[in-house]
């Protein structure tokens, strides 16, 4: 087993340890936590796939944002994890078979491929994986990735759109108004005659 | 000296592996001294805006302040709250202070002089340091008291509303750039004071400084700590070395932040006399890192001025900032750097 397999082997044995940990622990924050950590572990592995781009962005946008507002609340919410077991050994037959349901399709998927490829040649150190990416993104693939840019546009406007809401009775500050004033909008000096004794 | 561990007769990967670990040091060590001096430093240039001495008594002259302080902190008792969370407790100060250290493996000090050439150097500062807000979160959740949990939030919701201003001025750098490495970054900028990137991304320039002002919460957008309405935020329950780490932590991004700022626009160890006849020849003997360091320090003395002269931001001030004013602006320089460098604007993209 040379060093590399064994690098893989340490990132996958932890991906799969957080991954259970995320489902069994019974406290929230700390399953958020071991989330974060088979974000780190994945990119790990997609490091040593030389997709340094994509492993980055993996942190960079799901440790980074994501899982950092997805703290926030739960951290707000006050769960009670009493109600949410409850149910656990009546769904546990439907919960079997989604599960099984789904390693059959992913063993459907997956199975013919496996082992079907030549493994990827090793590219050197000047191999830039993002600049590769880049320009198949924006040759190749431009028009698919503007149509799911300009759906996030979309999703982007209508998230706001839905929480917008004018609150007539709150107090706002209206920074342009602020800037705007001027000295003798608001100030008068007044020439007095100093009082003789 | 790497020739020398090489020639020990050492397997080749434990030879590799013993220089990367001395270069690391080699990192590590001036930058604690670093940290800690920017500390003295800091109440010295607090002390002198305010017409007053600052510490005097340790050392000569207090230079031996800094010092002081550690051992201090070092043996004090580490008091856990009872009904903290005692496992997060203990391991949000290392979170925050992992990613503030793991984040110089890439930064280049000199052309030839950095510990790992990293193609996507840029992203993978971005992500460390966007991890670190996790050391803040968990310290104000762990702690099971109200005040740090405040603080945690309002840290929270400041570091992702900034981080999206502090990314999109590095798309500016890395459209300006060419590249996501930071050497090469640097590189672009070569031919003097009007090619280093401050010029052309100017707004960019302001937004990141602001930004890295915001993301290591200190003032005017230290909300996560302040005093006068949270007491210290999410900090109040630590104590000793554990609270030291927090400390150190917020030192070491300051520090971070200025050698990236000086990096990505004002030509990292470039000279600034490239290109000016007489200036250049009589200072073309100064090492690189030289001026690498003199930038650094003038953002580091940046950090400490608007400290002491800015008064901090009201919360919603803060949000209406970064989503109102610096992400509008960087989103329309953007397009007009991406027409700039089309249209082969010079000098800069020709």
């Amino acid at each position: 087993m040379g060093f590399e397999q064994f690098v893989f082997y340490v990132f996958a044995g932890l991906l799969l340890f957080a991954g259970a940990m995320v489902i069994t622990v019974r406290n929230p924050v700390h399953a958020a936590m071991f989330l974060v950590m088979t974000f780190f572990t994945s990119a790990g592995l997609w490091l040593m796939l030389e997709a340094e781009f994509l492993a980055i962005t993996l942190v960079l946008v799901y440790v980074g944002a994501v899982m950092v507002l997805f703290l926030f609340v739960v951290m707000m919410l006050d769960i009670n994890l009493v109600p949410l077991r409850e149910g656990f050994m009546r769904y546990l037959p439907v919960g079997i078979l989604v599960a099984l349901a789904m390693i059959i399709m992913m063993g459907l998927v997956v199975g013919p491929e496996f082992g079907a490829h030549p493994v990827p040649e090793r590219h050197g150190p000047d191999y830039n994986n993002t600049a590769e990416l880049g320009s198949i993104l924006y040759t190749v693939y431009v028009y698919p990735f503007e149509l799911a840019a300009v759906i996030l546009v979309v999703a982007i406007i209508a998230a706001i759109s839905l929480t917008l809401r004018r609150r007539p009775l709150v107090k706002h500050q209206d920074p342009d108004a602020q800037i705007a004033i001027r000295k003798q909008d608001r100030l008068r000096i007044v020439k007095m005659d100093s009082e003789k004794k | 000296m790497a020739e020398f561990i090489q020639g020990l007769g050492l397997p080749e990967a434990l030879a590799t592996f013993i220089i990367i670990l001395i270069k690391i040091v080699a990192i590590l060590m001036p930058l604690l001294l670093a940290l800690a001096y920017l500390t003295f430093a800091e109440r010295k240039v607090l002390n002198y805006f305010q017409a007053r001495v600052g510490p005097l008594h340790v050392g000569p002259r207090g230079w031996l302040t800094p010092i002081a302080d550690a051992i201090k902190m070092l043996f004090k008792e580490i008091i856990i709250p009872s009904g903290a969370n005692r496992f997060l407790f203990l391991l949000s100060p290392v979170l925050a202070f992992g990613p503030a250290m793991a984040a110089w493996a890439v930064i280049p000090f000199d052309a030839e002089l950095l510990l790992a050439d990293v193609n996507a150097a840029l992203l993978y500062v971005l992500a460390l340091t966007s991890f670190a807000v996790y050391g803040i979160i968990l310290a104000g959740w762990a702690s099971n008291s109200k005040y740090p949990f405040l603080g945690a939030m309002r840290s929270a919701a400041q570091v992702v509303s900034y981080e999206l201003a502090m990314g999109f001025a590095l798309v500016g750098v890395i459209m300006a750039g060419q590249s996501l490495n930071l050497r090469e970054i640097v590189l672009a900028q070569q031919g003097g004071l009007w090619m280093w990137f401050w010029l052309p991304l100017l707004p960019l320039f302001v937004i990141y400084f602001i930004s890295g002002l915001a993301e290591t919460n200190r003032p005017p957008f230290d909300l996560a700590e302040g005093e006068s309405e949270i007491v210290a935020g999410y900090q109040v329950e630590y104590s000793g070395i554990s609270f030291g780490l927090f400390f150190m932590a917020e030192y070491a991004n300051m520090i971070l932040i200025s050698v990236l700022t000086s990096l990505m626009f004002l030509g990292g160890w470039l000279s600034p006399f490239e290109g000016i006849p007489y200036l250049e020849e009589w200072f073309a003997w100064v090492p690189g890192i030289v001026w690498l360091l003199l930038k650094t320090s003038f953002f580091l003395l940046l950090f400490l001025w608007v400290r002491a002269t800015f008064p901090r931001y009201r919360y919603d001030q803060l949000m209406r900032l970064g989503w109102k004013v610096l992400i509008p602006i960087t989103i329309v320089w953007l397009i007009l750097l991406g027409g700039a460098i089309v249209g082969e604007v010079g000098p800069w993209f020709d």
